[in-house]
């Protein structure tokens, strides 16, 4: 008993010493060194100022820009606090908020899409992400509000599209997951694109 | 489906066999070999904490109580004092002592059940120093539990199981920490954070200052998916891009969740020499895991019900992967992540990469059954086939009562001893998680935990004490943190831990003991589809029956309300 609870008190504090704090001290180093930028949350700077990362969604409210799909973090989209909305699947709370959000969108995007109605607006448009902070949108989406972009932007729609299609994450490797048009590096060529 | 979701799930399927087999050859001569490469370490090691004795299943699981109880303490204490000790860059307070405690029998179990948001509750110390090394321990604990069983399936007129050191030792240094390193490297090269920097603050395009968390998490992801912990850095878990930002990454930290629980089979089969008999444990474990699989991927592609109703394009091609999006991912889709919900709860990892509290009713019954039969579905790191072992006793019992014989298992005869503790290891804990399930949803405290309302929030209830008492710790995460649901999970978590872990290493004592009488005409052949059908049924119509009644109170009502 006693010779157990005394080895048990050593391995313990060896095993935090080493895997607690040598561990992530060496792997941290490593990390900074092999792959800094990743590391340190692949922060996108525009004239030496952070305004984003590009795997953190960002709240857009702007008609010039493209907007990100609803978050269910308090304020939306921060990045300090991820959760999921957890509304269940007959739950009448989702219910008004899908209905409430496709409003929205009908409102913003019927002006530039004639006869646009609830059918086509797919449906990661009007839900909550897993994370709250869903860096992407489906190519379904980002087509939808192309149009707005476009007239907005005075671009040619050919423009928004080519922007779209170069800011589109394809699958990893090709085959694995689905793909998914970034909605921050979108609206940053965007931004660039405006400026010429 | 298109044929490539349907890819994408078949690749998943043939790499777990691919990398698990020569796994658990590997894992199997960790266990075997007196002396490993480096041995030198492990014997320092083993001379500062008491040397190498071989022990008895008693003097085992003593050792195995008394670690867990003095780390239990540490875990507790680096919560409760993390806002005076260091790597805290984000001035983080204590965590409640409700909380903590929780907490600590959570990440001590192995379960890794959250009530608390990583991001914005826990210190970096606390993170790496207290959570991330329990991972890395709760695992190793379960991996040695279950070499010492084998051990004792395989030894003949034996009183002794292994040393506990050794085999957590070996466990942690030649099996996770290696794996584990692999791990974090690529997903640290794909955008996983790894930093002790404190949050990042952007201002963002339209001007407006947005926090932006990280810390030390891609060594934490990668042993959170390897050891069946579930415990990620973030509330969100893996659906959070910062934890699990593409495809590729996605696919590793989904073959992590099955890898080591499916090479334990196989190191099994090698150390008992019966190796058809592995197969066989292996294919009814799969057929089961193909089953929640071929519920839950349609379901969600299907939609809720909801989504149904609210007239949006909820078709799948076209630019989306369409269906119930709720609470998903868009880089995961429908097949990724169903694929996960069902793979992190027949092991009990616990680790999500969606929301589970939005699923659907039977995309959310799935995860809730796999949990509830036991986390025998290849299961938890060691703790999964070491269930299984009360399950295979059951069934050769059956059959043994069948054809009129005394039952054998691996040549030894089962007898009242060995059935006494494998029914008390299989229904012990589905009895508690009804029992607590039904504590919680009869007192205005237990309610005070309840966020969606009608049928589903009894399946919120059930699902946060089932996956509790099985060490699952994923949940409904609608399901909030009361002293109430705090104190009775922690409950759940320890004796959901330790009451089996006792019985199947007094199984493995027990076993040990006997002689090995060889196979005779009348002997119930384990090595063969007649008894991959047995098991399967003796699993689902043991926890299966018992979770049938709730079910139809929970996710069947649900499922046929419009």
């Amino acid at each position: 008993m006693l010779r157990d609870l005394k080895g048990s008190i050593v391995a313990v504090v060896l095993l935090t010493a080493v895997l607690g704090l040598g561990l992530p001290a060496l792997f941290t180093g490593f990390s900074q060194l092999a792959f800094s930028s990743q590391a340190n949350g692949s922060l996108i700077k525009v004239n030496g100022k952070v305004v984003g990362s590009r795997l953190v969604a960002q709240s857009f409210a702007k008609p010039q820009y493209f907007h990100p799909r609803p978050s269910a973090t308090a304020p939306p989209y921060n990045g300090g606090a991820t959760t999921f909305a957890n509304l269940g699947p007959t739950s009448p709370d989702l219910a008004k908020a899908v209905k409430d959000q496709a409003a929205e969108i009908l409102e913003l995007e019927a002006p530039y899409n004639p006869g646009l109605t609830i059918h086509q607006i797919p449906v990661d448009a009007v839900t909550t992400s897993g994370s709250g902070v869903d860096p992407d949108i489906s190519p379904a989406y980002a087509q939808l509000q192309s149009k707005r972009i476009a007239a907005v932007r005075r671009l040619p729609l050919t423009t928004v599209q080519r922007l779209v299609h170069q800011n589109t994450d394809g699958r990893s490797l090709g085959f694995l997951g689905e793909p998914g048009v970034n909605v921050l590096e979108l609206n940053l060529a965007l931004d660039k694109e405006t400026q010429k | 489906m298109t044929g490539q979701g349907i890819g994408q799930v078949l690749l998943y399927c043939v790499l777990l066999v691919a990398l698990a087999y020569p796994l658990g050859l590997w894992m199997a001569r960790v266990y075997s070999v007196p002396r490993l490469r480096l041995g030198r370490l492990e014997n320092g090691f083993l001379r500062l904490v008491g040397g190498r004795r071989e022990q008895t299943w008693k003097s085992y699981a003593k050792t195995v109580l008394i670690f867990s109880g003095v780390f239990f303490f540490v875990v507790y204490g680096f919560q409760r004092l993390q806002a005076h000790l260091f790597l805290n860059p984000d001035h983080l307070g204590a965590v409640p002592s409700h909380i903590a405690l929780n907490t600590s029998a959570s990440f001590l179990t192995n379960t890794n059940w959250q009530y608390y948001g990583g991001e914005y509750t826990m210190s970096y110390l606390t993170q790496m120093g207290a959570l991330a090394v329990q991972q890395f321990v709760s695992a190793a604990v379960g991996m040695a539990v279950l070499a010492a069983v084998v051990r004792g399936l395989s030894r003949r007129s034996a009183s002794e199981l292994g040393n506990f050191w050794s085999d957590l030792y070996r466990s942690m240094f030649y099996i996770l920490l290696p794996l584990t390193l692999i791990l974090a490297v690529i997903l640290v090269s794909q955008g996983v954070p790894q930093t002790f920097s404190g949050h990042a603050t952007a201002k963002t395009l339209e001007g407006v200052a947005q926090t932006i968390a990280r810390g030390p998490v891609a060594l934490m992801v990668a042993i959170k998916q390897l050891g069946t912990n579930g415990g990620g850095f973030f509330n969100s878990n893996s659906a959070v891009p910062f934890e699990n930002p593409n495809g590729l990454t996605n696919l590793l930290e989904m073959l992590s969740i099955l890898l080591i629980p499916a090479a334990q089979v196989f190191m099994f089969g090698k150390m008992v020499l019966q190796r058809r008999h592995a197969w066989m444990v292996f294919t009814a474990m799969f057929a089961m895991f193909a089953i929640g699989l071929a519920i839950a991927l349609p379901s969600e592609q299907h939609g809720s019900q909801v989504l149904r109703a609210s007239g949006v394009n909820i078709t799948q091609g076209h630019g989306q992967s369409g269906g119930n999006m709720a609470d998903k991912e868009v880089r995961f889709g429908i097949a990724n992540t169903a694929v996960w919900a069902t793979a992190t709860t027949d092991a009990s990892n616990g680790s999500v990469n969606g929301g589970h509290d939005a699923l659907t009713a039977s995309g959310g019954a799935v995860p809730l059954v796999n949990i509830f039969v036991g986390e025998v579905i290849f299961g938890g790191v060691g703790s999964g086939l070491y269930g299984m072992f009360f399950y295979i006793l059951i069934a050769v019992f059956v059959a043994g009562l069948m054809v009129g014989r005394t039952p054998e298992y691996l040549g030894k005869k089962i007898e009242a001893r060995e059935m006494k503790f494998a029914a008390v290891g299989a229904l012990f804990v589905p009895t508690m998680a009804l029992a607590l399930t039904a504590i919680s949803i009869v007192t205005h405290s237990g309610l005070a935990s309840v966020y969606n309302g009608g049928a589903h929030g009894f399946t919120e209830a059930l699902y946060a004490y089932t996956s509790q008492s099985n060490n699952n710790g994923s949940a409904f995460a609608g399901y909030g943190a009361t002293s109430f649901s705090a104190y009775f999970g922690s409950i759940a978590m320890l004796f959901g831990r330790f009451v089996p872990l006792l019985a199947a290493l007094a199984i493995g004592g027990s076993l040990a003991a006997k002689k090995t009488s060889p196979v005779s005409a009348g002997t119930f052949r384990t090595d063969g589809p007649t008894f991959v059908v047995l098991l399967v049924g003796v699993v689902l119509l043991t926890a299966g029956l018992m979770v049938f009644p709730a079910l139809t109170l929970g996710p069947i009502v649900e499922g046929l309300t419009h």
